[in-house]
């Protein structure tokens, strides 16, 4: 196990940190400010990665599909929103979830009918395709360095936006105390299809450049839900900032534990059982994250409500 | 004047219940996958019956048949009260459908206790195989020789170190159990992943460390297309993949494109096999279904249909001699898809196993090809342990 090996994992680690973190970045804001559980965030994400993906296919230009694939969902998002969401506001989270546990499975029939249950054809941007020398000996693929390059900049650009705009001033309001909030004269109503667009666009994004490198298909949505629901919850619900690091933490203990686990117990271990145990450990190493971080601090590590 | 009336609708009554009671003489329940987990697989499986059934004009050995198809969603539970209804209220004579191994094992007891054959049309477990094997039980190949034919090709192609990949639940062991079974080289490394898992950049940066000779993965669907998307994409592509046929059939390759092109796998059944009963079936599946080719599970469904219209010719229709239909569909008189075969003494195929490139068609389609036979009149490893 050299440096080289050691660096590439930690590269894979911030990867799949940040690539949940465009996922957890809007559930957390949603959760958070509108305090509304949105299981269906995932149908949201399922359809960013089918539209683009169809899109990419036929037209060929892959920043097409990405915008495009954020425009429709936004659009569905919206319509979703007035008809369902809105109604469920003040409604506790059992109802909510109920409710949004229905909008998966019309999600997953309506792509079903649309587009049937093959998993579909979503292949990388032809110049992303292959690998590049980051430096000898240490061939990374293009696209995750994308992905990477993205998941920042979307980090940079909420920080901004949550922290520096007078939008951001009033969805932080919101989050730190609703009623106070509406006391003040912030129009929740505004603020909250905002942050539910502002929401649904992020997963859309994630999706439409998670599509090229992941199988494209129903049920998609509900496999990342659960990675993203332990982000959020440990990072504080309702923080961007508790997202970013959480999903971080995540993607980097969730790595090392793939990585790093199985050869280190075959070392002490008798391979029957290190074989055994291997994968097993590494699997539930983000849950255990979890429990340790709830454990020091029940809120999560940046809880949004003082 | 009126009692002639009477007669007459009286009669007509008669024709037409006498007419619904022939009508529905033989009955085959098909459980399909069409939603769940294997619902890709299912919508395969399902093409490939109404083929069949269109090809057999809705009739079975020449009696009218009725085909009793109902969605179980890759249940296990939902298979058992799918096939209780079956068995009480429609009554069949032959059961088949399932892709899961797990639905095929919840539904077997109650089949093999009410005497209905049950003709898989895909999964063939090991216990069905060995120890619970049961004369009411048919299978098309057992699970783990697809695995066992992917290590003589892993012999054949003279590689020494293999890194093996599966996720990690009891068949992903079975399956790798499988491929060194045959494999005489070494194993590098044997790497079990989650169930689900969607990255594996952390386990093509170890097979990259371990520079083996050949990786060969067992990941179905979706983990499969993550899989090979993300190791070509790592630069990894010079190392070739082996695997066995169902995690390179055309649901994966349809929906991973490029980055499949290459890959070895191992089946019973491919769709370039020359035999005459193939070429018409390839022909006739794509021009029903827009120029798809089909799949082991669209062509294993289709011919498990035509064993059972076989089988109801052979006794002349004499559908409720069950000894006599079990008989018959032991020596099967059909022309396979696969080509010959044989049930061995656990009822689960003697038969050949092929090596399977994915490559280009002449259109430029991507699809797999036809390479060699790598296992001749194979029998699986269980047979030793069925007591029939």
């Amino acid at each position: 196990m050299d440096a080289i090996f050691v660096f590439e994992q930690l590269l894979n680690g911030l990867g799949y940190g940040l690539m949940l973190f465009l996922i957890a970045a809007g559930l957390t804001l949603v959760f958070g400010i509108m305090d509304t559980m949105n299981l269906a965030h995932g149908s949201l994400y399922m359809a960013g990665a089918y539209v683009a993906a169809r899109v990419h296919e036929a037209s060929g230009a892959f920043v097409l599909a990405v915008a495009v694939a954020v425009g429709v969902t936004v659009a569905i998002a919206a319509v979703v929103e007035f008809v369902v969401i809105r109604r469920l506001y003040r409604r506790d989270h059992l109802v909510q979830v109920l409710a949004t546990f229905g909008i998966i499975l019309i999600a997953d029939d309506a792509v079903k009918a649309i587009w049937g249950v093959a998993p579909l054809l979503a292949s990388t941007p032809a110049a992303l395709a292959g690998p590049v020398d980051l430096f000898q000996g240490l061939p990374y693929p293009s696209y995750r360095l994308l992905l990477i390059g993205a998941g920042l900049a979307v980090a940079l650009g909420l920080y901004l936006l949550v922290n520096k705009t007078r939008v951001g001033m009033l969805v932080r309001a919101g989050a730190s105390n609703r009623q106070m909030a509406e006391h003040m004269g912030v129009r929740v109503g505004g603020v909250f299809a905002f942050v539910f667009a502002l929401g649904a666009a992020l997963a859309a994004l994630a999706g439409a450049l998670m599509a090229p490198i992941s199988a494209v298909q129903i049920g998609m949505g509900e496999a990342i839900l659960i990675p993203a629901l332990v982000v959020i919850v440990i990072g504080g619900i309702g923080s961007v900032r508790g997202a970013f690091v959480a999903a971080l933490l995540v993607g980097m203990v969730d790595t090392a534990g793939r990585a790093f686990l199985p050869p280190a117990l075959r070392a002490v271990l008798p391979p029957s059982v290190a074989a055994d145990l291997g994968p097993a450990l590494a699997g539930i190493a983000m849950y255990v994250l979890m429990a340790a971080v709830l454990t020091l601090k029940p809120a999560g590590l940046f809880p949004a409500r003082g | 004047m009126l009692q002639m009336k009477k007669l007459s609708v009286a009669l007509a009554l008669c024709g037409v219940a006498a007419l619904n009671v022939h009508a529905a003489d033989i009955k085959v329940g098909i459980a399909l996958d069409l939603s769940g987990p294997f619902s890709a697989l299912g919508a395969e499986a399902r093409d490939g019956f109404e083929l069949a059934i269109e090809k057999l004009g809705g009739k079975l050995g020449g009696q009218p048949a009725e085909f009793i198809r109902n969605d179980f969603g890759g249940n296990p539970e939902q298979a058992n009260q799918l096939v209780a209804r079956f068995l009480q209220r429609d009554g069949i004579h032959f059961f088949t459908g399932p892709i899961g191994s797990n639905a095929a094992l919840a539904v077997g007891p109650a089949l093999f206790a009410a005497k209905v054959p049950y003709l898989s049309a895909n999964p063939g477990p090991s216990a069905y195989a060995g120890e619970k094997c049961n004369p009411y039980f048919f299978a098309q190949y057992q699970n783990d020789t697809y695995d066992e034919a992917a290590g003589k090709v892993a012999n054949e192609k003279g590689y020494r170190n293999v890194v093996l990949i599966a996720p990690n639940y009891p068949a992903g062991k079975d399956h790798l159990n499988g491929f060194k079974r045959l494999y005489k080289g070494g194993v590098k490394d044997e790497i079990y992943t989650k169930l689900g898992q969607i990255d594996y950049a952390a386990e093509i940066a170890q097979i990259r460390a371990a520079k083996p000779d050949a990786v060969f993965f067992f990941l179905p669907g979706a983990m499969g297309i993550n899989f090979v998307k993300q190791f070509v994409g790592g630069g990894l592509k010079d190392i070739p993949l082996i695997a066995p046929g169902f995690s390179a059939d055309e649901d994966v390759i349809q929906a991973v494109g490029e980055p499949m092109l290459g890959v070895l796998n191992t089946a019973h059944w491919t769709h370039d096999l020359q035999n005459p009963a193939n070429t018409e079936f390839v022909a006739a599946f794509r021009q029903k279904y827009a120029g798809r080719y089909p799949s082991v599970y669209a062509a294993m469904a289709y011919d498990t249909l035509m064993a059972m219209d076989a089988a109801v010719r052979d006794v002349g229709g004499k559908i409720e001699d069950r000894e006599a239909v079990l008989k018959a569909l032991k020596n099967p008189s059909f022309k396979s898809l696969r080509g010959e075969f044989q049930y061995g003494a656990n009822n689960f195929p003697v038969q050949n196993y092929y090596l399977r490139e994915v490559g280009k068609d002449a259109e430029g389609r991507i699809t797999n090809k036809l390479v060699g036979t790598t296992l001749e009149k194979h029998q699986d490893a269980y047979v030793g342990a069925c007591k029939m």
